[in-house]
């Protein structure tokens, strides 16, 4: 599942942190809100393992709160 | 831009759009894709191709290809958000199996032939059927996912031309019940209100309803409402725990069927606490009581006519007394507390209270009774037909309205009115250039029947489009056994191979929504009209051209005599003609065009958010400064109608102890026959399964993923087991999704249905659960 796209929720006050970390991550781009404690993530892995183990690096960093998925296109649909 | 680009261009401005609806206000630097680059695609509109809602979407068109979708923010419904299903619509029209090329069965086989001669064949094996067996010996059995121009020409030239009531649509298993619910309560099908309530409720009550899968566009307006407004409160009404539960602030369960008397004992607490507008009683309302004990429909060519008494108020409150909380606790489960507090919020005369459902309400062998209850709790407190205030039944179809309701596709409706009313008859008669006597004023069979009807033999032809009764049919194997009997000649118009298309005789491949032009009718009696934007693949065809072409090979053709270029807006023309009324004008064509969408009625070319109120119905009356006219009725009142708890078809007991429920999830539009072609949403959720509560997931020594045979009177089928997942059943029920055509739960369910309504109940049957 090649792209996808989230909301980050950083922990209070971590927002600024969380988005450089994230920025830092291979095949992440990052949008931070200019006026909310949000930012959307687009992620863009070239196969399914490494979107998993992607996944769980994001899980990992205690700055993020909470991530929603919003869309996602496998590769198929890629194409 | 590359199809990469482009899709994370879209799955960012999906987020975009998403962060906009959750944080209202938000702002992001210039540059986020708020809307993908227009380099290179055209943007054109159309609603979504699944659910009931009618989200409005743009579709992004490049080199005869659907390769991107965005929000319309435009779209009144929607306001840019959509759901999964909708985000990913496009990627359903370019499955590697898609129809492309016509099937015709040769000793046993499906043979592929130019398309022109499976339209011959159907032609000729129609003509022949009704030679040998009768107009009657034929029928078709369409879709709330046909068009409407699909469903007003197959109307037309079953009832019109060929002289046969035998037009059906899959809405008889989805909202039939809320048809006859709105007849019988206001003499005018669909609902008062429109999707802005949610703007203005302070409570929703959702009766049966799981919107936060089902209508997720809508539930996401809801928390929306909710989130910038900390009074407005969301309770949750259903027989088992879902993500709506989760995200209400009250979660209340009940048992099967006892809804009924739940919503009577809702009646009795507000009457005996005086939460009612008497005024608006007197003034608007008249009491009724119909047949009691009135079956469920589960032997062939059953027959139920309901009828009307007259009551008093004083009457329908001395049935009432059946209905204290404390004896429906014992009913229902739902403790008398929670009933009182129901009690309150609609009673509350500070408290604007929109009700919402869907198939809990209307797959219910009693569906046509229980909607006339929860209109009863609007009436009785006058909370209805203004803005927040009003029931709202919702749709699983994005054209069940449109098409089946409104076009008229049921075996009893014609474009206006019924078959039984000669004036509709005659209407219909001059309008298609017919004679009236070749519009039988009787119905013909309804979905149930006509399926029991092509077992037994009374039906010999039936032509299925755009739906999928090899899966949705409840007691599946009679009907799929029924079908393959000699001597039936089934046609089926589709765009994947489904288990509908393997009982085919012929098959014929279907232009796909965005392929063709067309029209939906959505929940709100909003229309929506598309363009043409792509090319259909191969021999595909349009449901409505299928038609055509048949009815000219019968010698029909005068009655179609249109070109490919003028069809759609011609029939639309012919259609809205029936409708020149300030109760049911129809957008024109050119307002259709210009527009996401159009509510009717729309006399003068304005729409009406909340039909039967004066301030903004020009068909209601005003009478002394008051606004409220159910001119749908000849005493221009609505009815409350005393109608009792009654049990289901079915109860669980010793031998099979547990209530089986069915439904869908998010991420698969009903028989998945698209949604499963799109990769993503087939990852997500694979395979059907069954939802155990844990203790009785503990009790019977099954855990997550065991495999679990369930077995009710009619099969058996085994399947994985899911415990805590996205829902959890009360204890002694189980629930499974029916998306999976490896996996057909309709082998179990039971046939009853609702004798007003004919809709049958996949809600409630009795099952044995076991570890395989």
């Amino acid at each position: 599942m090649p792209i996808k796209s989230y909301l980050a929720y950083p922990k209070e006050g971590w927002g600024e942190l969380l988005a450089e970390k994230l920025a830092a991550l291979p095949g992440c781009s990052v949008e931070p809100a200019e006026n909310r404690e949000l930012l959307i993530l687009i992620t863009d892995t070239p196969e399914e393992a490494s979107d998993q183990a992607l996944e769980q690096r994001l899980l990992a960093i205690p700055e993020l709160d909470g991530l929603a998925l919003v869309a996602a296109y496998a590769e198929e649909e890629i194409g | 831009m590359t199809r990469r680009e482009a899709l994370r261009s879209m799955a960012a401005a999906a987020a975009v759009t998403a962060a906009s609806q959750l944080a209202p206000g938000v702002a992001f630097a210039a540059g986020t894709p708020k809307t993908l680059s227009a380099e290179g695609l055209t943007w054109k509109k159309t609603p979504c191709r699944f659910c009931g809602t009618g989200c409005g979407l743009l579709i992004g068109i490049k080199d005869n290809r659907a390769v991107a979708v965005k929000g319309d923010p435009a779209s009144a419904v929607n306001k840019g958000l959509c759901c999964v299903k909708g985000y990913h619509s496009v990627i359903a029209l370019y499955g590697k199996d898609r129809l492309t090329r016509a099937y015709v069965r040769n000793n046993g086989q499906l043979i592929p032939v130019p398309i022109g001669e499976a339209l011959d064949l159907v032609a000729s094996k129609l003509k022949e059927t009704i030679d040998k067996h009768g107009k009657n010996a034929a029928g078709i059995y369409g879709s709330g996912q046909w068009t409407i121009p699909d469903g007003y020409v197959a109307s037309k030239l079953f009832k019109g031309a060929i002289g046969t009531n035998n037009v059906e649509a899959n809405a008889r298993l989805c909202m039939a019940s809320a048809v006859t619910g709105f007849m019988t309560t206001f003499g005018l099908d669909e609902p008062m209100g429109c999707y802005e309530d949610i703007d203005h409720a302070d409570v929703f009550v959702l009766w049966g309803n799981n919107m936060a899968e089902m209508h997720p566009v809508l539930f996401s307006r809801m928390l929306d409402r909710r989130l910038r407004n900390a009074h407005v409160k969301i309770v949750d009404l259903a027989t088992r725990w879902t993500r709506t539960s989760m995200a209400a602030d009250r979660s209340i369960l009940f048992q099967p069927n006892a809804d009924l008397a739940l919503a009577n004992a809702i009646a009795y607490e507000m009457i005996r606490n005086q939460w009612i507008h008497r005024t608006f009683l007197d003034r608007h309302v008249s009491f009724h009581e119909g047949k009691t004990n009135i079956g469920y429909g589960t032997q062939d060519k059953f027959q139920f006519t309901d009828e009307n008494r007259n009551i008093t108020f004083n009457e329908y409150v001395k049935r009432l007394e059946e209905y204290t909380p404390d004896k429906v606790e014992k009913i229902s489960g739902v403790p008398a507390r929670d009933i009182r507090y129901l009690a309150s919020l609609y009673g509350d005369p500070g408290k604007k209270v929109v009700s919402y459902w869907c198939m809990g309400m209307n797959q219910h062998v009693r569906g046509t009774w229980i909607q006339n209850l929860v209109y009863n709790l609007h009436l009785l407190t006058g909370k209805i037909s203004q803005p927040g205030n009003g029931p709202f039944s919702l749709t699983g179809q994005p054209s069940a309205c449109g098409t089946v309701r409104e076009a008229g596709t049921l075996t009893h409706r014609l474009p206006h009115g019924d078959v039984t009313n000669e004036a509709d008859r005659k209407m219909a008669a001059r309008i298609w250039g017919v004679p009236v006597e070749n519009i039988q004023p009787k119905p013909g069979l309804h979905t149930v029947e006509m399926f029991r009807a092509l077992d037994r033999g009374d039906l010999r032809f039936l032509w299925i489009q755009v739906t999928n009764p090899m899966v949705t049919m409840p007691k599946l194997k009679r009907y799929r056994e029924g079908a393959r009997k000699e001597g039936r000649f089934v046609v089926v118009s589709d765009v994947y191979p489904t288990p509908t298309t393997d009982i085919a005789d012929v098959i014929l491949p279907s232009a796909m929504w965005i392929e063709r032009e067309g029209m939906f009718g959505n929940s709100e009696r909003r229309t929506q009209h598309w363009e043409q934007m792509l090319k259909p693949p191969g021999d595909a065809m349009s449901d409505t051209w299928q038609l055509i072409e048949v009815a000219r090979r019968m010698g029909l053709g005068k009655h179609f005599n249109w070109t490919y270029e003028n069809h759609i807006p011609e029939i639309w023309k012919e259609y809205t003609s029936f409708h020149h009324d300030p109760k049911h004008e129809m957008a024109t064509y050119q307002a259709l065009r210009e527009n996401p969408g159009v509510m009717w009625p729309c006399p003068g070319g304005r729409e009406t958010k909340w039909r039967y109120n004066a301030r903004y119905d020009p068909a209601a009356k005003s009478v002394n400064g008051d606004p409220i006219d159910f001119y749908g009725k000849p005493d221009r009142r609505a009815w409350i109608w005393f109608r009792p708890w009654e049990p289901a078809a079915e109860e669980p007991d010793a031998e099979f102890p547990f209530w089986l429920n069915t439904g869908r999830v998010v991420e698969h539009w009903h028989t998945g026959s698209m949604t499963r072609r799109i990769p993503i949403l087939h990852k997500a959720v694979p395979n059907a399964y069954v939802e155990l509560h844990p203790m009785d997931a503990r009790k019977l020594g099954i855990r997550n993923g065991d495999r679990v045979r369930l077995t009710s009177r009619r099969g058996a089928l085994t399947l994985p087991a899911q415990i805590d997942g996205r829902g959890r059943p009360q204890e002694g029920h189980v629930f499974v999704p029916f998306f999976d055509e490896a996996i057909l739960i309709n082998e179990l369910t039971l046939d009853a249905f609702c004798p007003i309504s004919k809709q049958p109940d996949y809600k409630k049957c009795a099952v044995q659960v076991e570890r395989a």
